[in-house]
């Protein structure tokens, strides 16, 4: 190893706390005879894993754990137990575990003794760091002008890479809707679907008021968070991902809290999965803008028109801005890519949502009770 | 095999015993629920390798900071003589961004096709009224035997 050791300080010692109370979760799932209780240790194992993804500099990773791993997976989650009410789990026979305890040890054994020859944590000349990831530090600034190194990487260097991801979630969005509806089924029988309700018109219970009242207040402040952390993608953690999760989770939250029925006015399903679409839409013209202005797909340098670009150049110089025209058209790229990114992901969310939750109002009259 | 060694190298086997926790889960379960959860700790154990892997010793977020900053400062008092200058980038140390940017699309892609996975799920319940893999396959061949 070439770089430092690695000190024996409280952040160390705070890593090892967390990664042990990863084990932990993972045994105590491994041994939850219910579906709940496994569900809300999986919880629990993203709020931990969060925070260890902190103590490796992992920001924007930690960031989309917390949202996806503690928020979106679980209510996804419960929504499928409910469905299937399926919360016991069946006992594993004796073979069974002892087969699948050999083959997971013997596994572990032979990749434990693989990871021996693996660099060690933290060093700074390993393969992975000292060649293409370094380059990303060197030239980020230079070649996109954003601050943020991982926004730099994922929508400017790897945009199309990023453009993959997009459609998959987009796919998958697709086939949770093919499987299980658009959750129109939940408000076809309710009377309130015709008429758009205020905001403060009294739900027919009374019950939740608080939890209404705490929702009217951070629903509000849910969304802005997630504009905020859209904009700021460039300059601090955050960005398309994390802003289109965090959007859904308070569309969610106001199903949760105030009824299915009643959001599907607020949000229609259908404009949610319209706005999944445009997304990767959007994404493929943003990439074709830059073709037909003599670049290659997705390349930034090329967003705006080559004679605009000059023309902004002598205007930038004029006005005495510095950064040259280069830099806004890398701006305005990284910009489009986070907001297609962010309504893809917000539209799936809510789709993905509304077909489990739209499915609950058949289901929870046990059939034939 | 010295202490210093166990110190920067333990973070692979307990990510491996993370990952072989996940798949313990998918061998032994047969509620399909449970099954897609050892799924999705699996997938999670295969992303904290690649971030330990991209972590860089005495560095910072890849959040492009000045050196001559108050944190730049504060970050670069912590680090060995030259050691900013040979591994840094314009004095401060960053970790890798790249593993960043590759887990952070791949956890979000993760929940959707976790999503995919619940609704066979819902739908294999609706169509066998079970969800443990025993009894949809006992369900299914006595379907096979009727026909």
């Amino acid at each position: 190893m070439t770089g430092i050791a690695p000190p024996l300080d409280a952040n160390t010692l705070l890593g090892f706390g967390l990664l042990t109370m990863l084990v932990a979760t993972v045994a105590a799932i491994a041994l939850s005879r219910r579906t709940m209780t496994a569900i809300l240790l999986m919880s629990v194992y993203s709020a931990a894993s969060t925070m260890w993804l902190l103590l490796m500099d992992a920001p924007d990773v930690a960031f989309t754990e917390a949202v996806v791993g503690a928020g979106v997976s679980t209510v996804v989650l419960l929504g499928a137990v409910l469905l299937t009410r399926g919360e016991r789990v069946a006992k594993a026979g004796r073979w069974r575990v002892a087969a699948a305890a050999a083959v997971t040890l013997v596994l572990g054994g032979l990749l434990v003794y693989a990871a021996i020859d693996l660099p060690a944590l933290g060093d700074p000349a390993s393969p992975a760091n000292a060649h293409v990831g370094r380059l990303y530090l060197e030239a980020a600034g230079r070649d996109t002008g954003a601050d943020n190194v991982v926004t730099a990487v994922l929508a400017s260097y790897r945009g199309f890479d990023t453009l993959g991801e997009a459609s998959v979630i987009f796919a998958a969005g697709v086939g949770v809707a093919l499987m299980l509806g658009f959750g129109t089924r939940a408000t076809q029988d309710d009377p309130r679907r015709s008429r758009v309700r205020g905001l403060d018109a009294l739900p027919e219970s009374d019950h939740h008021v608080v939890l209404r009242v705490a929702a009217k207040l951070l629903i509000p402040v849910i969304t802005l968070c997630a504009f905020y952390v859209l904009f700021h993608g460039e300059t601090g953690a955050g960005g398309g991902f994390q802003a289109g999760v965090v959007a859904a989770v308070a569309i969610i939250l106001h199903a949760l809290v105030f009824g299915l029925a009643d959001t599907m006015v607020a949000v229609r399903p259908g404009a949610a999965r319209a706005l999944a679409a445009l997304g990767v839409l959007a994404y493929c013209g943003l990439g074709v803008a830059s073709i037909v202005n003599g670049g290659m797909f997705l390349d930034h340098d090329f967003l705006l028109p080559p004679a605009f670009q000059t023309r902004l150049q002598t205007w930038l110089e004029s006005a005495g801005i510095s950064g040259g025209a280069h830099d806004w058209g890398q701006h305005l790229g990284m910009l489009a890519v986070e907001s297609a990114v962010f309504i893809t992901v917000a539209g799936t969310m809510v789709t993905v949502f509304y077909g489990f939750a739209g499915r609950l109002r058949d289901a929870v009259p046990e059939p034939g009770a | 095999m010295s202490a210093s060694w166990l110190l920067s190298h333990y973070t692979h086997p307990v990510v491996i015993v993370l990952m072989m926790g996940g798949l313990y889960i998918v061998f032994t379960s047969g509620n399909l629920i449970k099954r897609m959860i050892g799924l999705a700790i699996f997938q999670t154990s295969a992303a904290f390798l690649f971030i330990a892997l991209g972590k860089v010793g005495g560095g910072t977020a890849p959040i492009t900071i000045e050196a001559t900053s108050e944190a730049g400062q504060a970050l670069g008092q912590r680090l060995p003589p030259g050691y900013a200058a040979q591994f840094g980038v314009e004095g401060v140390v960053y970790s890798n961004p790249l593993p960043h940017a590759l887990i952070l699309t791949a956890i979000v892609v993760g929940v959707s096709t976790l999503a995919v996975g619940l609704a066979i799920a819902v739908r294999i319940r609706e169509a066998y009224g079970a969800v443990e893999a025993g009894e949809i396959e006992r369900l299914d061949a006595e379907a096979g035997r009727a026909e």
